[in-house]
């Protein structure tokens, strides 16, 4: 049972949630997550630490609505409970002294990034970011990713805000212009493809954040599971960070649509009853 | 052990128990035909999800009961595990008093109720029964009467709760909520600690609730074996997963003074061949969570599943009946096993490859899958399979399945389910480095005490094992509870002394 503290509407299709949770607070680290069950009949859902605050017992989840349970949450209020979050889940994110870390961050991506990106500059990098979204209303927590980052590029698809373009021309120009020594990337599978063809062809080690479909988040059931360097990987207890350049994504694209069908349904018949 | 022998006989000389034994002659008592479990009809059950086996009536538990021949080397008894006194519950039975009968079970074993329905009572208490070893016959019941006696206490409403101790205010942390763990807290809370379970998913009872389905144990009876030691003051911490969320040094701040790792087999095995990851194509622990765990069946719950006409599951173990039965459940037209030897060596209980054969599953087996097609969605739609031949008795004694080369066929399915074993859940061992492992991966203990390499830490059931049964994991939980009792005892010993 966890109580909703505070919520925070960050667009349209993006909600941000402070929820209590002193244990998980104040064991989380950057890169870790949390499943999520919202009620009895829910299902299970994983969602990234954004933030903490070990002191006030809370974490941040930034949601975006694409199905029916991130809907649902995004509907829920601030006093409303949760039945189940558990976490910290995965492993955290290898924070070191690389010198430049490039952060690139799509979507609601943007969520998930902003703890790396934090802890990468509390360690002494030089941190450059760049965050793409289709349009001006789906770039989020700019003004949290600007306090930790040296310089920051801004790409919308249609050219509404920052400059137009998608997160890969962002990057080219990073990377033709400084040494970068580590990049990190999180956003849509397809966007973390092609972010990763980018630093590939500049030589760049960099790490991308999966959001593969999962069940338990414990190791148990081998839904998350993606291929990585030819073998079988379970995202949840391996992962969620793989080495970018070895990860088979198409392959995760592919299964991250096994549902969609059905979901698609459910989603359109629980959109009628709203 | 001689003990234990003394005491038997000392009971089955009592006289409540030599009237039992004269009231019919042994020669009347093995001319009676064992009893039929009554069941839901095959074509009925195969489309529900409510238990197959309805329960013996109490003529029916009476009239099997009367078989048994109260041996007065009850070779049965070495065959239980746990060494349930069987002779003792089942006269108990024949005299008509269920409710003793129930207690008798309780001695020894926490779970009747499960144990009585999933145990394989064919390779164990039942194999040893005089019936089979001396007589060539059907081996008295002993299954279906352990469940008749423990559901009889069920439904009664008199749930005998045994006696707790007075508390001691020492905290033990057991790590699973499985039957080993459940076993561990059982004992523990009895002696007077102060137990709580921590439970990494939303719910307790391990393969109990997520692995094993309705049809075959309802969640509703584990939930009153929860309950009963809820009463008896057991605390469950469920959503905690020990590692992170605390860790055991965490909890050791916090005052625990003994664990017990009970955290299972849970990482599933696949098999590495190509294809293996289309979509569709699921471990036996995602399939069986999502319908047993998560409701996906019931379209009131969140959860999707993907419900195939054409499914194939890949093993011959419980699992793989559990998944392949429960797919004709969800409506499959053709349910599959695939297996890659024999029928005779399907490692599954016997009666539920009986019911699935009845159900209209179909049995490939010596067949082995080596490729998954998929169509242009990564839906798998095909697979290939090489039949396989029985080779030399390999190190389990079972003979070794060979391929036989240039036998590959094709099979049109739409699900897979790969059910072909499962590996220790690697979390406590990854959380606790000095925590002795095997190279499999599961947790070194002193046969005896259930004690780990870490003085303070036990372990038992699959992360021991490796994967077992349900009684095998309960019987290591209640060696442990025992170890870790001495241990906690001679630790405050000598803090006296
Ligand atoms: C480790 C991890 C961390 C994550 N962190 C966050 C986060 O911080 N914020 C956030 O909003 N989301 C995050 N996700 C994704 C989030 O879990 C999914 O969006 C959520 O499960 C969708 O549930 P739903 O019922 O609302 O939609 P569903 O009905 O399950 O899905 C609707 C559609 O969305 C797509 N979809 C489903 N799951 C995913 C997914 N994992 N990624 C992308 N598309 C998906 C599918 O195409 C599907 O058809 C994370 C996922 C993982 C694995
Ligand atoms: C589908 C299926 C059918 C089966 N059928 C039968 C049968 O008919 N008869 C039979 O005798 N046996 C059967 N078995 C085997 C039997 O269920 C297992 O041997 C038994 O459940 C093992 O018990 P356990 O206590 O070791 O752990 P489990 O039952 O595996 O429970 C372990 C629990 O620990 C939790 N856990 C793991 N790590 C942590 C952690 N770090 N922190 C907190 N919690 C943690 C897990 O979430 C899980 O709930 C079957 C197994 C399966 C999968
Ligand atoms: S616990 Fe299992 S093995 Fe023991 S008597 Fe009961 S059914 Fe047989
Ligand atoms: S061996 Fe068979 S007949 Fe003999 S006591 Fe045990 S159950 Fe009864
Ligand atoms: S989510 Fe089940 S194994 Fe990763």
């Amino acid at each position: 049972m966890n109580k909703i503290i505070e919520k925070e509407q960050l667009n349209n299709n993006v909600v941000k949630l402070i929820i209590d949770a002193p244990r998980i607070a104040e064991k989380r680290k950057a890169g870790h997550f949390v499943i999520v069950k919202i009620d009895d009949k829910g299902e299970r859902i994983p969602l990234t630490i954004a933030d903490a605050d070990a002191k006030k017992g809370t974490i941040t989840l930034v949601i975006q609505k694409v199905g029916v349970t991130s809907h649902k949450l995004s509907l829920m209020e601030e006093g409303d409970i949760l039945t189940d979050v558990v976490g910290p889940l995965g492993n955290a994110t290898e924070i070191e002294n690389e010198g430049t870390v490039l952060c690139a961050g799509g979507g609601v991506g943007i969520a998930p990034l902003l703890p790396i990106a934090r802890a990468f500059k509390e360690a002494g990098n030089r941190v450059v970011s760049v965050l793409a979204a289709r349009n001006k209303d789906l770039i989020i927590l700019e003004e949290e990713m600007k306090e930790c980052s040296d310089e920051l590029i801004i790409m919308t698809d249609d050219g509404s805000y920052g400059k137009q373009g998608l997160v890969t021309h962002g990057m080219e120009e990073i990377l033709d212009k400084e040494k970068v020594n580590l990049a990190v990337t999180i956003g849509p599978a397809i966007m973390m493809k092609f972010a990763s063809q980018t630093t590939k062809k500049y030589n760049v080690p960099t790490i991308a954040s999966l959001n593969t479909i999962m069940v338990d988040g414990t190791g148990m059931c081998g839904a998350c599971r993606v291929t990585v360097d030819g073998k079988t990987k379970f995202v949840c207890v391996d992962g969620p960070e793989f080495d970018a350049h070895k990860i088979d994504f198409d392959e995760m694209i592919m299964r991250l649509g096994a549902y969609q069908e059905q979901e698609r349904k459910d989603y359109e018949n629980y959109l009628e009853t709203l | 052990m001689d003990n234990i022998q003394e005491t038997l006989k000392a009971e089955r000389q009592k006289p409540w128990r030599e009237e039992i034994r004269k009231a019919i002659k042994p020669k009347d008592r093995t001319s009676m035909q064992r009893v039929k479990m009554p069941e839901q009809e095959p074509d009925v059950r195969n489309k529900n999800h409510k238990e197959v086996n309805r329960g013996l009536t109490e003529q029916m538990a009476v009239k099997e009961a009367q078989r048994c021949l109260d041996c007065a080397n009850p070779t049965c008894i070495s065959g239980c595990p746990v060494g349930i006194n069987i002779p003792k519950f089942i006269k108990r039975i024949e005299q008509g008093e269920f409710l003793e009968s129930a207690k008798v079970l309780k001695e020894t074993n926490a779970l009747p109720a499960v144990c009585g329905r999933v145990c394989p009572q064919e390779v164990q208490c039942e194999a040893s029964c005089f019936y089979v070893q001396k007589l060539k016959k059907d081996p008295v019941a002993i299954g279906f009467l352990e469940r008749f006696a423990a559901d009889y206490e069920r439904n009664s409403g008199n749930i005998s709760i045994p006696e707790v101790k007075k508390k001691n205010g020492i905290k033990v942390g057991i790590i699973g909520s499985g039957p080993s763990g459940l076993a561990v807290a059982g004992d523990m809370v009895k002696w007077g600690y102060d137990v709580t379970v921590f439970e990494a998913l939303h719910e307790i009872g391990g393969v109990l609730k997520y692995g094993i389905p309705e049809f075959r144990l309802p969640n509703e009876i584990v939930d009153v074996e929860i309950e009963n030691l809820k009463s008896m003051g057991v605390k469950f911490k469920t959503n905690f997963v020990v590692g992170t969320t605390g860790s055991v040094d965490d909890l050791r701040e916090e005052g625990f003074e003994a664990f017990f790792v009970g955290s299972g087999a849970g990482l599933p095995r696949f098999m590495n061949i190509k294809g293996e990851n289309y979509r569709r194509i699921f471990s036996s622990n995602e399939y069986l969570t999502r319908v047993n765990l998560m409701n996906a069946a019931n379209p009131d719950y969140d959860t999707p599943v993907f419900s195939g006409k054409n499914v194939a599951v890949i093993g011959g173990g419980n699992t793989a009946m559990d998944s392949v039965r429960t797919s004709k459940r969800l409506g499959a037209e053709k349910s599959m096993i695939i297996y890659r030897r024999s029928i005779e060596e399907m490692p599954a209980r016997v009666e539920e490859v009986e019911h699935a054969k009845e159900e209209d599953i179909i049995f490939m087996n010596l067949n082995n899958p080596v490729e998954y097609f998929a169509d242009e969605n990564g839906n798998v739609n095909r697979m290939r399979v090489q039949k396989m031949e029985l080779g030399e008795p390999d190190s389990s004694g079972r003979r070794r399945p060979v391929p036989l080369e240039g036998s590959e066929y094709e099979v049109d399915v739409d699900t897979v389910v790969v059910a072909i074993g499962v590996s220790p859940n690697p979390l406590i061992p990854a959380s606790m480095p000095e925590l002795d492992v095997t190279d499999w991966g599961t947790i070194k203990v002193d046969q005896d005490s259930m004690q780990s390499s870490v003085e303070d830490v036990f372990a038992g059931g699959d992360i021991v094992r490796g994967g077992a049964t349900v009684i095998l994991a309960m019987g290591d939980g209640r060696k442990a509870a025992a170890g870790m009792h001495s241990y906690i005892q001679e630790k405050a010993g000598k803090r006296k002394s």
